[in-house]
């Protein structure tokens, strides 16, 4: 073989790296939406609804789809489903490589917040105006707004109740709690005889938290976690010490499913849906999983019902009608999708579509406005939209409205609570040090 | 052929494809991790530079420590397994009834996905319905070990299933290298009355060693990096317990948004694994001299 081939040769495999190499970052720029070979828009859309796990969600989403690509014959969209762990992983990955969806789902607060300060996630207040006006449910859209302009529609709105097994309560003659007394009580009662009192799943420390921000709502009054994110509190506050501590009395007493420092919430869910533990709490998401799912057993169905956290005597939150819960995920519209207007037409249809049907068809609570009358649902969707209308005060979860870095903080403290490798004034010191540190910084 | 092999162009023409590969996808990122650690950098907005801050954290940082003792342990509990490995293979390779099958046997572990495995195990383990425990109880132990949900044993426990994933991987590549022993070699050494025990210390043993140091360098430096099984079965908890160089830089970049620090980890963690990896070479060389 000669130089000069061989040469040519080189050079012929240097072009086509560059090829290659171009190639990937003219993709990254594209950002998924693709006019193709057919002449249609593709429209890319991502959610955390797999099948399996979600397929109410699943099912609901894929046939608001076939509504809108019949409606518009030049607009297909290309659905990428993951699991929700999967999704926050990807998400980030590709907002880091300039590659979000079309249209994609996002938490509030923290989880949006970089995205929408840093130019992935497109204004959606036009929309807002003219499609939503007064639909949302107060507060929101709101907890996707940021410096002044809303960055996503809210799809889901999620309250937290104790769900219990209401043939175990009944087994051992116990009723609903009124005060956290009563709920020690309960237990007591149900340790002593082998059962379970409450299952929770606090290696993911989200599950377990919403316990620590029920006790943090009743003992130091509905707006203490919202004033620590905000600055007026400290952490170290003895109220919030004080709901710490008693996660640790819990602990101790043997009210959590032992080993609970190991259990994803869908581990621990797995001991309520077993029946082998009488408590679980946990957020309205899991509805259809105890009225309508085909996935568990109408028997099991019929055993669960549902009460408020119960106020603590003596403390300064005295209302039950005060929740923890907050919007769950939103539709997001990317700045960078080329294109953006049939993007934010998609994510408007879908959105709206979803407030209308969800309740009945696939027993979600939308982030819209349902009237309760006339609904043809479970009792116990009718019970919860009316305490929802009727909720004083919902408290957006602290790990959200946090920002990912005291939010992941939050949740490994947590898990290290209730293992009790921390005491109740370093949880809240160790929270302290990171919220100055992040606001020196600010 | 030869004539082709001596022309330098067309070295260059077989090495360079590969070579360009390596250099984009392995060396220029590893080079701007180290560069990225002098960021101040969420991974979605703007970079800011702010010297070694990053750096100086890290050596402080009494968590990355913590992590990295974790790693080294999973690479010393990776060595030791070798010697079971070793042994597994000695018997495979020596000439039994149903070595074939048991060779089967070890190497299907290897083609589960780490995922599978991790919800396996994490069954398994679970500290009321699980395998083990389920067998303990039955046998009338009462206070059970909670396994991953404990701190002081969770890091050893969930080195088993680590060390049990990759066991078919080494023991095939050890079985491998005894069965390339000169069978003449071991006929002489029985003829000058050795027994098996003899033979496989004094004979397989020292001409596989080469296999052995490099397996015993993959298992460092695959400890000191590892992740998977780690991230899917306690995330690194309860409570860092059971956290690892990656799963930590993992949880500062992907978790908290802090990919400056995740990435002055992710190098920490290349120099760590380039010193150990130099440290085994230089200290199984002076065996050899000796």
């Amino acid at each position: 073989m000669s130089k000069k081939k061989a040469l040519s040769i080189i050079t012929l495999f240097v072009l086509i790296i560059g090829l290659v190499l171009s190639g990937c970052s003219s993709s990254n720029e594209s950002n998924g939406g693709k006019k193709s070979g057919d002449g249609k828009i593709h429209l890319k859309f991502m959610h955390d609804w797999p099948q399996g796990s979600s397929s109410a969600y699943f099912n609901l989403v894929k046939e608001i789809i076939k509504d809108y690509e019949a409606e518009n014959k030049d607009v297909v969209i290309d659905v990428e489903v993951l699991n929700p762990d999967q999704y926050r992983d990807k998400i980030k990955v590709l907002a880091a490589s300039n590659e979000l969806p079309d249209v994609g789902l996002t938490w509030s607060n923290g989880f949006a917040e970089p995205y929408a300060k840093g130019g992935q996630f497109a204004p959606l207040d036009d929309i807002i105006k003219k499609d939503f006006q007064d639909q949302f449910v107060p507060g929101t859209v709101e907890s996707y707004s940021f410096d002044g302009k809303s960055y996503a529609l809210p799809m889901e709105m999620n309250i937290t109740y104790v769900f219990y097994n209401k043939e175990i309560f009944k087994k051992y003659n116990l009723e609903e709690p009124k005060t956290f007394a009563d709920l020690k009580k309960i237990g007591e009662t149900l340790s002593k005889n082998g059962i379970i009192p409450a299952t929770v799943g606090s290696k993911d420390g989200w599950p377990a938290s919403m316990w620590f921000m029920y006790l943090a709502d009743r003992i130091g009054g509905p707006t203490i976690l919202t004033d620590v994110i905000q600055g007026k509190v400290k952490m170290t506050d003895p109220d919030i010490v004080k709901a710490a501590e008693e996660i640790q009395n819990l602990v101790d007493s043997g009210f959590f499913v032992k080993g609970n420092t190991a259990f994803s919430n869908d581990d621990a869910k797995g001991y309520f849906l077993n029946e082998q533990a009488a408590m679980f709490l946990t957020a309205t998401w899991e509805l259809p999983n105890f009225t309508t799912s085909p996935d568990t057993s109408q028997e099991f169905k019929d055993k669960v019902g549902y009460f408020k956290f119960p106020i603590v005597e003596g403390g300064k939150g005295t209302d039950s009608n005060s929740y923890v819960g907050g919007p769950g995920l939103g539709a997001f519209v990317a700045e960078k999708s080329q294109h953006k207007d049939q993007a934010k037409d998609f994510a408007a249809y879908l959105v709206k579509e979803w407030g209308k049907r969800s309740v009945e068809s696939a027993g979600i609570l939308p982030a819209t406005k349902v009237n309760t009358e006339g609904l043809d649902v479970h009792p116990m969707y009718i019970d919860v939209l009316n305490d929802i209308n009727n909720a004083t005060n919902v408290t957006t979860w602290f790990d959200t409205q946090a920002t990912p870095n005291v939010s992941e903080l939050h949740h490994d403290l947590i898990t290290a609570l209730y293992g009790k490798q921390v005491t109740p004034e370093e949880f809240a010191k160790q929270h302290d040090n990171a919220l100055a540190e992040e606001a020196a910084e600010k | 052929m030869k004539n082709v092999m001596s022309n330098k162009t067309v070295i260059a023409l077989y090495v360079l494809p590969a070579l360009f590969l390596v250099l984009f996808l392995i060396y220029i990122p590893m080079i701007l991790t180290g560069y990225y650690g002098l960021m101040k950098w969420d991974g979605v907005g703007e970079m800011k530079f702010i010297g070694l801050d990053n750096y100086i954290k890290l050596v402080q940082d009494k968590l990355f420590w913590e992590s990295t003792w974790h790693s080294i342990l999973l690479g010393l509990f990776s060595v030791l397994s070798l010697i079971g490995y070793l042994i597994v293979s000695l018997v495979l390779a020596s000439k039994i009834k149903g070595a074939n099958i048991f060779r089967k046997i070890y190497i299907i572990p290897m083609l589960l996905s780490s995922v599978a495995i991790a919800q396996l195990w994490i069954k398994i383990f679970d500290p009321m319905n699980g395998l083990i425990n389920s067998f303990l109880t039955s046998i009338g132990v009462e206070n059970v070990p909670l396994w991953l949900a404990d701190p002081e044993i969770a890091l050893y426990a969930i080195f088993i299933p680590i060390v049990w994933q990759y066991a078919g991987f080494y023991i095939i590549i050890i079985y491998a290298a005894l069965v390339n022993v000169p069978e003449e070699l071991i006929e002489a050494a029985r003829i000058d009355g050795a027994n098996a025990f003899q033979i496989a210390y004094k004979i397989k043993v020292p001409l596989i060693s080469g296999v052995l140091k490099v397996l015993v360098i993959l298992a460092i430096v695959g400890s000191l990096k590892y992740f998977d099984l780690i991230y899917v079965m306690t995330g690194g908890g309860p409570g860092h317990a059971t956290e690892v160089m990656a799963s930590y830089m993992y949880k500062e970049a992907f978790g908290k948004y802090n990919f400056g620090y995740g990435s002055a980890i992710g190098f920490g963690l290349l120099v760590i694994s380039m010193v150990a990896t130099w440290t085994i070479q230089k200290l199984m060389k002076t065996k050899e001299d000796n």
